[in-house]
């Protein structure tokens, strides 16, 4: 871990200033994330701004009937809202899927949205690659690549977005709020804030440095049963091979997102319409195009399998 | 104290303490976190400072260079070893890599730096500014590509590990049924909680190494060896260990670098491997190739087996040998087993819990249960049928000291209810999961070896026993307690035990599953004597006068213990020849039942049962918790442990605890251990054989087989992740 520089910030135009004016800096909230990789040197921050006082710790409800998630809302706080439980469950489900309650009790709604990948050549300082310094290389590709990504990669990076709760939320039509230096704010749509690595895969969202998250808006609740599905090969505490995120009515319509597939949750809303059909069709058009390795190429058959378990049964009740 | 015979009737056939259920006498310590662990030791010298080790970044190569003026320069930094400016040290028969020192790189990960500072902070941020230039040496990295070259192993008394009895090839040929198979099994991490770690300390040219270690005596003798110094300037301090299972058998980097950083530094320095660097930096199990040939005649009677094995190590050093219990097992005339070990370019491999027999099981426990499947016998009949004699197959100078693996199995199915079992597989059904059951039979070696004790009478009504010995969070500390109170007719609270000091008397230390065994009977040895000094200072025959109470007694005379004042003994058990008659194993029915998601392929273990048979039971619960942890270990082997190698580069690649995935608990649900009422009296004075090893030979294989009854797919490459059968379950919509 390399020294660094710390501060508290009071208001969150006032952090944002703090990190756009400071070479290397960066926001700390829960640091579940930040604070591993910087112990590992992946992270290298010269200053963290340190957010938690930021007040931006409370779920209300929005005037749209949606909900308003602060960004500082902890993953256990917002499982267990009863107004998520109840409106939301597919959020509910994908965060405690996640991590361990130890994590979850510290790990915050913006800091899970910028969690990084989870590539074994991303962790290890000594192997090249492109998503640590650019133009390093990757040595995933061709290495080992069981947990990356089938869809949306690019010749230089197969990481894949690690997390359960933003794919949820991408089912959800979650839009994030952000406050800028100059205390503009902005909203991005969930779809859009998370980006493919294509020759930038250091970037991993749309964000601008020194962007601020200051919250999540869910729209108003979603009619159907809420399933969040994760395959994985330990029964608790892994990141998903494949992930389900689905809102199914009773008609059989609905909506799907794939988690552990791609380097953002990965749903195809044109392949939603096929729902009817069954998991093959919807896959089918989810995964077109998709570049899977040799490690990694069970995923595709593994996504349209955990989608199948899930429509079967809620069709079984 | 020679053993030279089987035991006859003794007192622990009475015992009021040996052989009952009695919590850790040391846990309290453990559980309040107040165990002094080697890392914690902040009291044992003052000024002490942290290393922290760096890894090569290469797996094959040299050094070209190495610049660490900026580290030097680093707050707070003390001193930095490095392997450019150290020759190579020592590198002890135990050790198949180098440990350090010298330009050249056998592993990735091989330490080649230990950064000292006033904090652990300090050395990890100066660590990250060494710079370092190699130039990389290709390598052979992939096993299965090794196998045709292989030769065969050295074996362990020097001669080609590969063995034949009556003539396989013609009588597997004649067979009616036949079973040819390989299975893969992966390499291994120990994973234990405590990382390698030690701190170091030097009085002139005497050092001393606060540490975590299996074998106290072997590892001092190691470190001499490592640093061309006499052994007897050297101590090694590990009384609390955090679990080592063989990991912690050798010395590693962390004794290596504390001692040379120490000495540069001129101040006590405290080491612990980094998380990351232990499964590149340390030893590995193996992975293990395995072909399997098994004929029989149609009624079940197996007329050939053949077993051959292939491993790869570093250096050619013997590798994972998976054919070790077939030799034991089965009792056909015509017989083949053989071990080849490749010279791959990975990490040391070298012993991890019952190494050999676990991922040997894994495969031949498989090999049965698919035989069975072809025969169209129940696996356990199978086994019954073909369970050995009297002798050791093939061999009719050694006979089975006391084996009642037949007993395992049939109390075992009795308890699993077996019975439920559907012969054919994929036939149970709960809504979307597909159930099956599975058992596998159980066998792993009962060693005793020399094992040393001093007892003494504190002259205050307590008994201090000292020995070397170690508690790897076995339960040592009061299986050693108990035998100590047993014998000397004493309360168990009255007796404080001393472990892993190397300035005590030398034990069989913790290894291979004979701790248990060896170090009570050093401990009785030791015990024997102090009754007979115990008889002579106070006017009896210490050999015929009973010692019950807290006093000894002979005929109506009787004297308190405390009367005898202070007084110590030291003695040591030692075993004859006889046992070379005796072929002594440890046996275990093992079983399981699964779900297996019939959509995604995941599964999970709905329960899990062992019925062991391992001679007296010195404390059946922590003999328990031995069992089911090593259970909770197969586990993992089966579904999920591995080791994934790089093979362009040569290395471990997911070498963290979030990469190699060991079971958690939600994995867990269910699990007994039951133990048969069985004595051994070859084995020991106790008639008592460890176990902390039997529990990881065999369940994996139920669990496989568990697998093929659920879902109908043999899947003979382990861990069996879904990905290696996804495309074989049903279909779905």
């Amino acid at each position: 871990m390399r020294a660094f520089t710390y501060e508290r910030a009071k208001t969150p135009a006032q952090a944002a200033a703090a990190v756009a004016g400071t070479q290397g800096a960066k926001f700390l909230a829960g640091g579940t994330n930040l604070l591993d990789l910087m112990k590992l040197e992946i992270e290298t921050p010269t200053h963290l701004v340190d957010v938690q006082d930021l007040g931006l710790d409370r779920i209300e409800r929005g005037t749209d009937g949606g909900l308003r998630i602060g960004a500082l809302v902890t993953n256990s706080a917002l499982a267990t809202d009863a107004r998520v439980r109840r409106d939301y469950g597919v959020l509910a489900r994908a965060i405690v899927a996640g991590a361990s309650g130890q994590l979850r009790n510290k790990a915050t709604t913006a800091g899970n949205l910028l969690q990084r990948t989870r590539c074994p050549y991303f962790y290890d300082t000594n192997q090249p690659c492109n998503k640590r310094r650019a133009g390093s290389g990757c040595a995933a590709i061709g290495g080992f690549s069981r947990q990356l990504g089938v869809i949306g990669t690019s010749d230089q990076c197969i990481a894949t977005y690690p997390g359960d709760m933003a794919v949820a939320m991408r089912v959800l039509d979650a839009t994030v709020e952000t406050v800028k230096a100059d205390g503009t704010t902005r909203t991005i749509p969930i779809a859009d804030f998370h980006r493919l690595p294509g020759d930038d895969p250091q970037r991993d969202t749309n964000i601008e440095r020194g962007e601020l998250i200051t919250a999540v808006t869910l729209p108003p609740p979603l009619e159907g049963v809420h399933v969040y599905r994760k395959v994985r090969d330990r029964a608790s505490y892994a990141f998903a091979l494949v992930s389900v995120a689905a809102v199914i009515h009773k008609d059989g319509a609905g909506r799907v997102a794939f988690g552990g597939v791609a380097p953002k949750p990965w749903r195809v809303e044109a392949a939603e319409p096929a729902l009817r059909e069954g998991a093959k069709p919807v896959a089918a058009q989810m995964f077109a195009g998709a570049t899977p390795r040799h490690d990694n190429r069970f995923k595709i058959l593994l996504a349209e399998r955990a989608l199948a378990s899930v429509l079967a049964e809620i069709k079984e009740g | 104290m020679e053993f030279n015979a089987p035991a006859g009737p003794n007192l622990f056939d009475k015992a009021r303490i040996v052989g009952k259920p009695t919590p850790r006498i040391e846990g309290p310590l453990k559980t309040t976190g107040t165990a002094p662990y080697a890392y914690e030791r902040h009291d044992v010298v003052p000024d002490q400072a942290y290393g922290y080790i760096v890894g090569s970044a290469i797996a094959k190569g040299r050094i070209l260079s190495m610049d660490s003026a900026q580290a030097q320069a680093a707050p707070g930094v003390l001193g930095i070893v490095t392997a450019l400016g150290t020759p190579p040290v020592g590198k002890p028969a135990t050790n198949n890599a180098p440990l350090f020192g010298g330009p050249d790189v056998a592993h990735y990960h091989q330490a080649i730096a230990c950064v000292v500072a006033e904090t652990f902070e300090q050395a990890r941020a100066a660590a990250g500014l060494i710079r370092t230039r190699y130039e990389r040496a290709g390598g052979r990295h992939d096993l299965e590509a090794l196998v045709p070259g292989a030769p065969l192993a050295k074996g362990r008394d020097g001669r080609p590990d590969q063995r034949a009895i009556g003539d396989f090839a013609a009588a597997f040929a004649a067979a009616p049924v036949k079973l040819d198979a390989t299975y893969h099994t992966s390499d291994e991490s120990h994973a234990m909680m405590e990382p390698h770690a030690t701190i170091a300390a030097w009085q002139g040219d005497r050092l001393t190494l606060w540490t975590s270690n299996q074998m106290i005596a072997w590892s001092k003798a190691a470190m001499a060896e490592v640093l061309a110094m006499d052994p007897a300037k050297i101590r090694l301090d590990s009384p609390y260990v955090g679990g080592g299972f063989g990991g912690k058998l050798f010395v590693r980097a962390d004794a290596v670098l504390a001692a040379l950083a120490a000495r540069k530094v001129g101040r006590p320095v405290k080491v612990a491997l980094q998380r990351p660097l232990m499964p590149n930096n340390t030893t590995h199990r193996p992975a293990t190739i395995q072909r399997i040939r098994i004929g029989a005649e149609k009624d079940g009677r197996i007329v050939a087996i053949a077993h051959e094995n292939w491993s790869g190590n570093i250096g050619g050093e013997d590798g994972e040998n998976g054919s070790a219990q077939t030799a034991r097992m089965y009792a056909a005339p015509n017989r083949l087993t053989a071990n080849y070990t490749a010279q791959i370019d990975l990490p040391e491999g070298n012993a991890m819990r019952a190494p050999g027999e676990a991922p040997g099981h894994l495969a031949l426990e498989v090999a049965i249960d698919e035989l069975a499947d072809r025969l169209g016998i129940d696996p356990i009949a199978l086994r019954i049928l073909n369970e050995p004699q009297s002798q050791v197959p093939g061999m009719p100078e050694r006979r089975f000291s006391d084996r009642n693996l037949v007993r395992c199995l049939r109390e075992g199915a009795d308890r699993f209810d077996w019975a439920r079992r559907q012969a054919r597989p994929g036939q149970m059904r709960e809504r979307q999961w597909l159930i099956g059951m599975g058992v596998a039979a159980g066998y792993r070696g009962g060693p005793a070896t020399r094992s040393a004790a001093r007892v003494r009478l504190d002259g205050k009504g307590g008994l201090v026993v000292e020995t070397d010995m170690t508690d790897i969070g076995t339960g040592s500390y009061t299986i050693i307690a108990q035998t100590a109170a047993e014998t000397m007719g004493v309360p168990l609270a009255a007796v404080s035990v001393v472990l892993g000091d190397s300035d005590h008397p030398v034990s069989s230390g913790s290894g291979g599953q004979w701790g248990a065994a060896s170090a009570t009977a050093g401990v009785y040895a030791a015990c024997v004597s102090l009754r007979r000094k115990i008889g002579e200072r106070l006017g009896f025959d210490g050999d015929a006068a009973t010692f019950a109470d807290g006093r000894i007694a002979l005929g109506k005379r009787t004297l308190s213990l405390g009367d005898a004042g202070i007084l110590s003994a030291e003695d040591s058990i030692s075993f004859g020849p006889f046992k070379r008659e005796y072929d002594v194993g440890t046996y275990a029915g093992h079983f399981a039942e699964v779900a297996v998601h019939a959509y995604t392929g995941e599964t999970r273990i709905r329960r899990m049962l062992a019925v062991c048979d391992a001679g007296r039971i010195l404390n059946p619960l922590s003999a328990r918790s031995q069992v089911i942890g090593a259970m909770v270990m197969a586990a993992g082997a089966a579904l999920m442990e591995e080791l994934a190698v790089d093979k362009r580069f040569g290395f471990f690649v997911n070498h963290d605890l979030a990469g190699y995935e060991v079971p958690v608990h939600a994995d867990i649900p269910h699990q007994e251990c039951i133990f048969l009422d069985t004595l051994d009296p070859v084995i020991s004075p106790l008639k008592a054989k460890g176990v902390g090893e039997l529990g990881i030979c065999g369940p994996g294989a139920a669990i496989a087989n568990a697998v093929y009854n659920a879902t109908g797919i043999r899947v003979r490459d382990y861990p069996l992740t879904l990905d290696k059968y996804l495309d074989r379950l049903p279909a779905v919509g």
